[in-house]
């Protein structure tokens, strides 16, 4: 395996020799990756089956037409990111002409997950390319037949002196880690994005983190409770829980609790049948090392299991599982579960539901489910998180308009859409004076006089309202 | 408990009340009002730096006087819900991004310019509805204890309490937990802020510098270029983050750009800059030391002489500065001009490339097309062209760093976003459940279709596809017209 600095300085060549900021070039590299995803359909699929036993349909709207939609908004608005955005002018900077240009970092670094390995890597990928960097990619190795599949594909598509994949586990990552790059973009744990973030200070290399976190689906007040279940148990269950999004916990009344479970089971049987196991729609579990880790959970948690609650190791499937009776200081409350477990908590108030939440870390995404706007609103208005989704979960992932990141212990930065653009560029602030009104200059050349400060700061007051920068 | 965690933990409790939330531009117009009501006690501070009071206005108030007019008349805007892009699947719902504020900010001042560097950004987090722990540089004895004792006058001091302190007290407020930290200053301590933040996963803005070149081209209006450099570098003794920190230019001009400079300081400061009272101080002896010892070496064109009992360092030209001199080696941060020669443009472009990207970048030239060259060939955290210094008062442009010189930006609008968190939100109702369903399992070839036309974007029909929708509509119009209107 080639030594990960011999990679980067070939990276940051073929940077500095400007092949990658003419928009010709990132166009072209933006369709060939577009052709990459669309010309390997059937290897990408087998892929994502064999690491994940992900269902075709899934693998289709959350893989592969994630990256082909973003690449499709992206090769549309692209050349308009790239404009210069020239700011609004006033009477003072008339002369002058003020814009912000957007540029590339330079060599920047993408690492991947394993529970979408397809878009986590390729998503980010389409943003820095478009914005003109080189980019280093280092899959998750937990998903071994997609990093294999992207290692082999991305040099046949992309120009092999831009972008390059490497492979490796945690012990290359670290020895990646100690060059410097111009920025890293990492998906991942909490754990991992410490170390992630201590060795990018001593380059002060700026990061973006896409963490995770328990997000909480409240479910309040007046409720289509079919609806609510329908979409509830989709989003949950969905990669078999495995979604840095997926609802993680309910928080409800005993009351909706009682006429949700029904519900809940009925939408089971409705979208896996029977046995989920011998259905093609249920998704499996990464690995045996987290399989272990959730029926560990599941065999610790002092909750009663009402539905599912069966695992099978041979091929890593857990039973959709729901639990009620599970209190805040239950195992299943400690951490992200990413598994098909939802535990059910009971409170008495929508105060108390918030309340909960709030004495928690900032989760990627809160979700409430109520047919009642003002629910939605307070639910809103008094948590924090990095996205919010009324009535549904999930979606709010596929607009590309929104800006897609965590707040807190869920991350920092945000992507998706142009929002990746702007992550992998710096917004140059330019400024061209004009050689013209010198006379102007003089009033803030020294010797400094009172009355030259008057004259400054009358015309720079902020009462004037058409005046907003001073002069100098 | 130690004074930082009480005074964090009171911040954040001052925080959990929501009282920072609301719009209420209450507190940014008394910071306003202690700037101008405490004026002369700002003003006095002047000891640490030997700024007169017309300066200290000049390059620290008037600033922070317009950043916070500009927040009071904007804050309603830049808080509001920013609506976004919708698709097919969504053209019912509400989707918007709606800033928050982040928590409790920690803003870590420098002593260069304390009240510009340390009040702009606590405005930025006073109006984004954050709490905001104020930790002045402790390099400032004067300017830290006026802030210390003045501001908890005007603003809250739960929410924005100030915390002075050397080292000792920095590295514990950085033990404490804050949802951002906010750092100006030099990048090694810079490094500490970051790993130190890694800990609690914490986001920072980093303020740093770097050498600032500044390239004047032998076409220019030399005279009129030098007077502005002159004013660029001397001002605060040269002790400015975004300095011109060297000269490229061509050997035929080098003279001509000596004498210039010469002429300006003499304008500015007299024959005897030492006694004239605009002229400032290095900060300390420790860093009057630094800058004496990077002069060795180098041949001094212009000034040269120094006091080391009153700080005091004359505007000082070097000439025919070599690459590999001590002057070279890092940021300046003092009133030394060196003046490096170089052919022309492309080897100013490879020079200014050789070295760590600066935080801001100057080029004098009557010619645009140098300058554009100049901006696509270079990297740094801002550019000006024919001046130097002043685009940092243009709220409208986003003032940080790149590489070496910093991470993140803020002035005017840019403060607020960059100390929000900008949520994204989808608000859906829990009808129209007809249209999820292609979504749900068991999974069929035909729901797959479905689901993949209108979730993905496809460009060859895009246009196409927009025409014919134009069509349809304009045929459902002329039948609706034709039937019920006319």
């Amino acid at each position: 395996m080639e030594d990960p600095s011999s990679i980067l300085h070939r990276l940051q060549k073929t940077f500095r020799s400007g092949v990658t900021i003419p928009e010709s070039f990132r166009r072209t590299q933006l369709q060939n990756l577009l052709a990459l995803v669309q010309e390997n359909e059937q290897l990408i699929l087998d892929a994502l089956h064999k690491d994940l036993s992900k269902p075709k349909f899934e693998a289709f709207l959350s893989e592969i037409d994630m990256v082909a939609n973003d690449l499709h908004y992206t090769l549309d608005n692209f050349y308009s990111w790239m404009q210069l955005e020239y700011s609004s002018k006033n009477l003072a900077t008339r002369m002058d002409k003020c814009f912000v240009r957007r540029e590339p970092l330079g060599v920047v670094l993408i690492i991947g997950a394993w529970n979408y390995p397809l878009h986590l890597i390729l998503l980010p990928l389409v943003g820095a390319i478009a914005a003109g960097n080189c980019v280093l990619l280092k899959p998750s190795e937990i998903s071994q037949a997609t990093e294999q599949l992207l290692a082999e594909l991305i040099p046949k598509y992309l120009s092999k002196d831009c972008y390059s994949v490497v492979c490796g586990g945690a012990e290359y990552t670290k020895a990646l880690l100690e060059n410097k790059f111009d920025h890293i973009f990492y998906t991942g744990s909490q754990a991992v994005a410490r170390t992630i973030l201590q060795a990018a200070a001593v380059h002060l290399t700026p990061v973006t983190l896409e963490l995770g976190g328990k997000c909480p689906c409240i479910i309040y007040g007046h409720i289509d409770i079919p609806s609510a279940a329908r979409r509830l148990v989709w989003s949950k269950f969905f990669n078999a829980g495995q979604s840095c999004v997926a609802p993680d916990y309910v928080l409800c009344s005993a009351e909706i609790r009682d006429a949700l479970l029904p519900a809940v089971r009925q939408t089971l049987k409705e979208f896996y049948g029977e046995d989920a196991r011998a259905g093609p729609d249920m998704g499996r579990i990464i690995n045996p090392h987290h399989w272990n880790r959730l029926m560990e959970l599941l065999e610790k948690s002092r909750g009663k299991v009402v539905m599912g609650g069966e695992g099978y190791q041979e091929d890593r499937y857990i039973a959709p599982t729901v639990l009620v009776d599970v209190e805040e200081s239950d195992i299943l409350m400690q951490e992200e579960i990413f598994g098909p477990i939802l535990p059910i908590l009971t409170v008495k108030s929508l105060e108390e539901a918030t309340d909960f939440v709030n004495r928690r870390a900032k989760p990627l995404a809160v979700y409430v489910f109520s047919d009642e706007h003002s629910v939605v609103t307070t639910v809103l208005e008094n948590t924090s998180s990095g996205g919010f989704c009324a009535n549904d979960g999930i979606v709010h992932m596929a607009l590309p308009g929104l800006p897609f990141g965590g707040v807190g212990a869920s991350g920092f930065g945000h992507y998706h859409g142009r929002w990746t653009f702007e992550t992998f560029s710096h917004r140059r602030g330019c400024m061209m004076r004009s050689w013209a009104l010198e006379k102007i200059n003089v009033l803030r050349y020294p010797p400094y006089s009172d009355s030259n400060l008057s004259w400054l700061r009358w015309a720079t007051s902020a009462k004037k309202s058409w005046i907003s920068c001073s002069i100098m | 408990m130690s004074r930082e965690q009480i005074a964090v933990e009171r911040a954040r409790k001052a925080f959990l009340t929501g009282r920072s939330k609301p719009l209420e531009i209450h507190q940014l117009k008394n910071l306003a009002n202690f700037l101008v009501e405490k004026q002369s006690e700002i003003a006095d501070a002047k000891k640490d730096l030997n700024k007169s009071e017309v300066g200290t206005q000049l390059y620290e108030t008037l600033g922070l006087e317009g950043e916070i007019g500009l927040a009071v008349k904007k804050l309603k805007e830049w808080a509001a819900p920013r609506p976004v892009e919708k698709n097919l699947l969504t053209i019912s719902d509400t989707v918007y991004i709606q800033p928050e504020p982040l928590g409790v900010v920690l803003v870590i001042g420098a002593w260069n310019y304390p009240w510009a560097v340390t009040i702009q950004p606590l405005i930025g987090a006073i109006a984004a509805g954050n709490a905001c722990v104020v930790k002045p540089s402790e390099v400032c004895v004067h300017t830290a204890q006026v802030m210390e004792t003045l501001l908890p006058l005007y603003i809250d001091k739960e929410l924005y309490p100030v915390v002075t302190g050397g080292v000792m007290e920095t590295q514990e407020l950085l033990r404490q937990r804050f949802d951002h930290v906010f750092y100006t200053g030099n990048s090694a301590v810079g490094r500490l802020v970051m790993e130190a933040a890694a800990k609690h996963l914490t986001p920072v803005t980093l303020e740093l510098g770097g050498k600032s070149p500044c390239y004047i081209d032998k076409n220019c209006d030399v005279p009129m270029a030098c007077r502005r450099v002159t004013w660029g570098k001397y001002t605060n003794c040269g002790q400015t983050c975004i300095a011109p920190d060297y000269i490229l230019c061509e050997p035929s001009i080098q003279e001509q750009v000596i004498q210039e400079v010469q002429k300006s300081i003499k304008a500015f400061y007299t024959e005897n800059p030492k006694s004239c009272p605009d002229y400032g101080r290095i900060i300390n002896q420790r860093h009057f030391k630094r800058i004496m010892a990077m002069s060795e070496g180098s041949t001094i064109a212009v000034g040269g002489d120094n006091d080391e009992s009153e700080c005091y360092i004359a505007p000082t030209v070097l000439r025919n500065v070599k690459p590999g001199s001590k002057v070279m080696q890092e940021e300046i941060f003092g009133p030394l001009l060196p003046i490096m020669t170089v052919s022309g443009l492309d080897e100013a472009i490879q020079t200014i490339n050789q070295g760590e990207k600066p935080l801001a970048l100057y080029v004098f030239s009557p010619d645009d097309k140098v300058i554009k060259r100049m901006i696509a060939e270079t990297s740094s955290g801002g550019v000006l062209a024919n001046d130097c210094l002043v685009h940092y008062s243009v709220s409208a442009l986003p003032f940080g760093g790149v590489g070496n010189s910093g991470m993140g930006c803020y002035h005017g609008k840019f403060s607020f976003d960059q100390l929000s968190h900008l949520r994204a939100c989808l608000i859906k109702q829990l009808k129209m459940e007809g249209v999820n369903d292609m979504r749900y399992p068991p999974h069929t070839a035909k729901k797959l279709g479905w689901a993949r036309f209108f979730i993905l974007k496809n460009p060859d029909l895009g246009w196409l596809a927009r025409m014919g929708l134009l069509a349809c509509l304009v045929v459902v119009a002329a039948v609706l017209l034709q039937n019920y209107f006319l």
